[in-house]
């Protein structure tokens, strides 16, 4: 640990940045740019570039919004894994070189920023959303849909995805096959097909079985260990091929989309509900 | 005029690419297997087609590869073969769904379902090895 004496005392040590500069612009080739950095207790890799930004080198670009890991739009490549730069603590790399590249498997736009174009479209192209027979229902809702606990439980997980793109990274057949689909947008396939609400599997197979479907996945687990939300890609992918053979062998249980519940009548609150006080101020057209 | 700069790992995606767990490198070692016992069934469709041609083509033909570095060119095809097999096998297993765990709600530190089917993966990979050694001793008697 390299501690500078004669900074702020909360400097716990100072890192090397090594990170990756693209300008589509010019004709030069990438390449890697090194800046120090002082490290506090608590500062992530996200912060680590806003230091950058802010103190030495204010042409760097990347792309973030939430720095708390729920907008996914932070997803890079830090010292050989793709991870979300807000959700990663710059002590926890455990080293004094900190390796920042966007993030690999995405055209670079430039410096730290991947095009994640292709995996919208790809996401788009599963109907990421409940399909149903009776639209007329949708359209003009009389009631909830039935779920229970258990048919939560079946895809609940698969709905925590907030679309980073790190699985895509990750996965060595998105590597090599650019038309795979790839474990995002399958597992968002998978989400809705598990949905006991839903009736849209025959809208979506022509994706998911495709020859740039499923069957491309050979069990990396790269996708699963990389995920920042435990949505479990590699889990996704081997259900969905589970269920085909169920159902192509005439196993599977014949699924019948979630009823529509009767409108609640009779219904009041539980009498504890307090009055709200009364206004202090008068409303401006009162 | 602003140009993307294209960054698809390729090949050495399958390779490498990252600080990945074991199960990425099984993969790599799948596909690259996989195509090398293709490669061997079409040389030994040719091969074995030159029997058609009379006793004596196919006698000189069966002395050229008998020579050692076809034999470990053989050798390195059955410990190809031993993994792609057992490795195989346990693939169908999770492709039915089998030892990768159920779906749940995410707490972390998250688990997930490569890490529940370790011990899985390992006991295959025991398999592997331990027809790899019957091959080899097989093929150590067989070049003496
Ligand atoms: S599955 Fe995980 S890694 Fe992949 S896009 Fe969704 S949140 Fe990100
Ligand atoms: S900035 Fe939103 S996930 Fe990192």
């Amino acid at each position: 640990m390299n501690k500078s004496a004669t900074q702020d005392p909360s400097i716990i040590k100072t890192v090397q940045f090594e990170v990756l500069r693209y300008n589509p612009e010019g004709n030069e080739a990438p390449r890697l740019q090194n800046y120090s950095v002082p490290v506090i207790r608590g500062m992530t890799v996200l912060d680590g570039l806003n230091w950058i930004k802010e103190h030495l080198d204010s042409s760097l670009s990347w792309r973030s919004s939430c720095r708390m890991g729920i907008c996914g739009s932070c997803g890079m490549f830090i010292n050989g894994l793709p991870r979300l730069a807000c959700n990663n603590q710059i002590v926890h790399l455990h080293s004094d070189r900190v390796t920042v590249k966007p993030l690999p498997n995405y055209d670079i736009i430039r410096d730290l920023v991947p095009d994640l174009e292709g995996l919208f479209e790809k996401h788009r192209s599963v109907k990421p959303y409940l399909i149903r027979k009776d639209t007329e229902e949708q359209e003009k809702p009389t009631g909830e849909f039935f779920q229970s606990q258990q048919e939560l439980l079946n895809y609940i997980q698969f709905a925590y995805c907030i679309k980073c793109g790190l699985c895509m990274s990750a996965c060595p057949t998105v590597a090599t096959s650019e038309n795979y689909a790839g474990p995002q947008p399958l597992t968002a396939g998978w989400r809705y097909c598990a949905d006991s609400r839903d009736e849209g599997l025959q809208e979506r197979q022509e994706v998911l079985y495709s020859s740039y479907g499923v069957y491309r996945c050979h069990f990396a687990g790269a996708c699963s260990q990389v995920c920042p939300k435990g949505v479990d890609p590699a889990l996704a992918i081997q259900l969905l091929k589970k269920d085909a053979f169920l159902r192509s062998f005439g196993f599977g249980k014949k699924k019948k989309a979630g009823p529509v519940l009767p409108p609640v009548r009779d219904w009041t609150p539980g009498g504890k509900i307090p009055e709200a006080p009364a206004k202090t101020v008068p409303r401006k057209t009162e | 005029m602003q140009q993307r700069l294209k960054n698809r790992l390729g090949i050495m995606g399958w390779l490498g690419g990252g600080r990945y767990g074991m199960d990425r490198y099984a993969y790599a070692l799948h596909r690259i297997t996989g195509l090398g016992i293709l490669a061997y069934f079409i040389m030994h469709i040719i091969v074995t087609g030159q029997r058609t041609g009379g006793v004596e083509r196919w006698e000189s033909t069966m002395a050229f590869f008998g020579s050692t570095p076809f034999k470990i060119g053989e050798f390195l095809v059955v410990l190809a073969f031993a993994f792609h097999a057992v490795n195989g096998l346990r693939l169908i297993f999770v492709e039915l769904g089998w030892w990768i765990g159920k779906p749940g709600t995410p707490s972390f530190p998250y688990t997930y379902s490569t890490l529940r089917h370790r011990p899985l993966f390992i006991v295959f990979m025991v398999v592997a090895a331990v027809l790899m050694i019957i091959g080899g001793v097989d093929f150590y008697f067989v070049l003496k």
